[in-house]
């Protein structure tokens, strides 16, 4: 067995998660690479689910009886996790949303009926990456078509790069909002938040980060960023589909209007008005995804219980052994950076002329899942002029011999189609 | 799934190539991107010729190879009989084992029989087959204009 420094237990680490036993096409043990679509969940996590719908399933904020209190306590408690998680200045920057595309969209909406200083409008700029994810374009495509506002982009490098040699001619002035991605979901590459937060801060443009592929897999501090707005979601990180987290600094959320209206997002409503509750509740109409938070909540403690840095290092360490065992396959290329610097667990290729979903098929049939297709970020595959890729992604129970396993499958792939 | 018959068709492509047409038209699989641009050329009720160019997996490239082969020289009406005939089989979420009679209709086409059983697999199969369907009323509609 292959050895790396920095690897974790991975053997224990794996009994916590019963889905990595499951066995696919007559007896193959599956080996699990799609972390950057969704990662699997640990015992602990189903469990805090379980618990919760058979002991103390209640609606929140609402009922004065005993299950109403605890489940509130429970939800609530949650949040207090995820702002430890982040190192968020106050709990109440931490508004719950059902995943990073609604927490994204959430504040490009809040900035389209905002009123000055932060409105956006027909004589103001907002600038995005051609890396984003689909989740992190639409809706500020959404916001340029309804303001008038331009949108604008940062491009690309032929090694998989925010090419930022422009960046004082892209953020300018008339700048009112930057959105990008911390971590490329397609390409891996880690983006240098520091130079693109400076140059936002000089215009006075807001700056809002997608953090989907970062939370779960780094030490994410949010004070550190110094952003305005972090998005993520928590089905990529050991908690359920249907939680996802938008933080935003207080002030901003004082002062930024409410998008979705409803129930739990007010104080007083009247027929012909109404006076809205504080931030979060302000932007969490209508009954919130509950057992999911309290998931998210257990997800959370089960990572910091290991520890994000341990997670981090881990992970890197794959990812080094990763690209040097697949840029040993005959003519596969890594689309992204071809190194481990800079870049997160997630490895996009093309091998040769075969169609990346015949590439996944035969993969599949060994029993190994990667994800195929052009991952809901096609401009990225349209700039490196390709249809589509295979990814394989990794997370804290991905071990060396998975990567051993994904470098044979290839050759057979190579093969079958040869 | 992977037939040799299919990965035969996929290497060595039959028919492909853009020629002389009455109506072309461009479709894409959204999900995956394969794509493809297929012409059909008719002589009064009888398929001259489908000519095609298009990127994607090997079961929609294969499919293409496969349609060209079995459409081009016959009438309308067969076509059709042969392309619904197709439809049943890819629709059919591998519950139907082609019998004598299907083979006869389909030829290699019967290959595609495991295809049916991957959802995310069938729409590939059926690109090309949706393409010429596609194409061929846009013939005939120009056909009945200029008449």
């Amino acid at each position: 067995m292959t050895q790396l420094p920095g690897l974790l237990d991975t053997e224990a680490i794996r009994k916590d998660f019963p889905l990595l036993d499951r066995q696919v096409h007559d007896g193959k043990k599956i080996v699990y690479l799609d972390n950057a679509a969704t990662s699997q969940k640990p015992r602990q996590v189903l469990d805090a689910l379980s618990a919760y719908y058979e002991r103390h399933n209640a609606n929140v904020h609402r009922g004065v009886h005993v299950l109403a209190e605890e489940a509130t306590a429970l939800y609530e408690g949650a949040r207090d996790k995820v702002a430890t998680f982040i190192n968020a200045p106050s709990r109440n920057e931490v508004i719950f949303t059902k995943n990073a595309s609604e927490s994204l969209n959430l504040v490009a909406n809040m900035l389209g009926w905002a009123d000055e200083p932060y409105r956006v409008d027909h004589e103001t700029e907002i600038v995005i990456t051609e890396m984003e994810h689909h989740s992190n374009i639409v809706p500020w495509q959404l916001l340029s078509q309804r303001t008038g506002a331009k949108l604008k982009w940062f491009g690309l490098t032929d090694d998989g790069r925010l090419d930022l040699s422009t960046i004082d001619e892209v953020i300018t002035d008339r700048t009112k909002v930057v959105s990008f991605t911390l971590v490329s979901n397609l390409l891996g590459t880690v983006n240098p938040v520091e130079t693109i937060i400076r140059r936002a801060q000089e215009v006075g443009a807001l700056v809002v980060i997608d953090a989907s592929q970062a939370a779960p897999h780094m030490v994410l501090d949010v004070q550190a960023l110094q952003a305005d707005f972090v998005a993520f979601t928590g089905h990529k990180m050991c908690g359920p589909t249907g939680i996802g987290v938008l933080w935003g600094r207080q002030e901003l959320l004082e002062d930024l209007p409410p998008f979705l209206g409803g129930g739990e997002m007010i104080e007083t409503v009247s027929m012909h008005s109404s006076t809205y509750a504080p931030a979060p509740h302000k932007f969490e109409a209508g009954t919130p995804p509950i057992a999911q938070a309290v998931g998210l909540g257990a997800a959370v403690d089960y990572l910091s219980a290991i520890g994000m840095d341990k997670i981090a290092a881990h992970e890197h360490a794959i990812t080094e052994y990763a690209v040097k065992r697949l840029l040993e396959v005959p003519d596969l290329k890594i689309i992204g950076p071809s190194t481990a610097e800079d870049r997160g667990a997630t490895i996009s290729f093309t091998l040769g002329d075969i169609h990346p979903h015949d590439v996944g098929q035969v993969l599949d049939e060994q029993g190994i899942a990667v994800r195929v297709g052009h991952h809901c970020a096609r401009p990225v595959c349209l700039r490196y002029g390709i249809p589509a890729t295979t990814r394989a992604s990794f997370y804290l129970y991905s071990t060396p011999g998975e990567v051993d396993a994904l470098v044979e499958g290839l050759e057979h792939v190579r093969n079958f189609f040869g | 799934m992977y037939q040799d018959v299919i990965l035969d068709h996929y290497k060595h492509p039959h028919g492909r190539g853009l020629r002389d047409g009455d109506a072309e038209v461009h479709h894409v699989n959204p999900t995956c991107g394969d794509e493809i641009t297929l012409r059909v050329r008719l002589d009064g009720t009888t398929i001259e010729d489908v000519s095609y160019e298009g990127q994607g997996c090997s079961i929609s490239q294969a499919s293409a190879s496969v349609l060209n082969d079995l459409l081009v020289g016959k009438e309308l009406g067969e076509a059709q009989r042969i392309q619904e005939t197709f439809l049943e089989l890819m629709q059919s979420k591998g519950q139907v084992e082609p019998d004598d009679a299907m083979e006869e209709v389909l030829e290699d086409a019967v290959a595609f029989a495991g295809v049916s059983k991957y959802p995310a697999r069938v729409k590939c199969a059926l690109l090309s087959w949706m393409a010429w369907k596609d194409a061929t009323a846009k013939a005939l509609s120009q056909e009945a204009k200029t008449a």
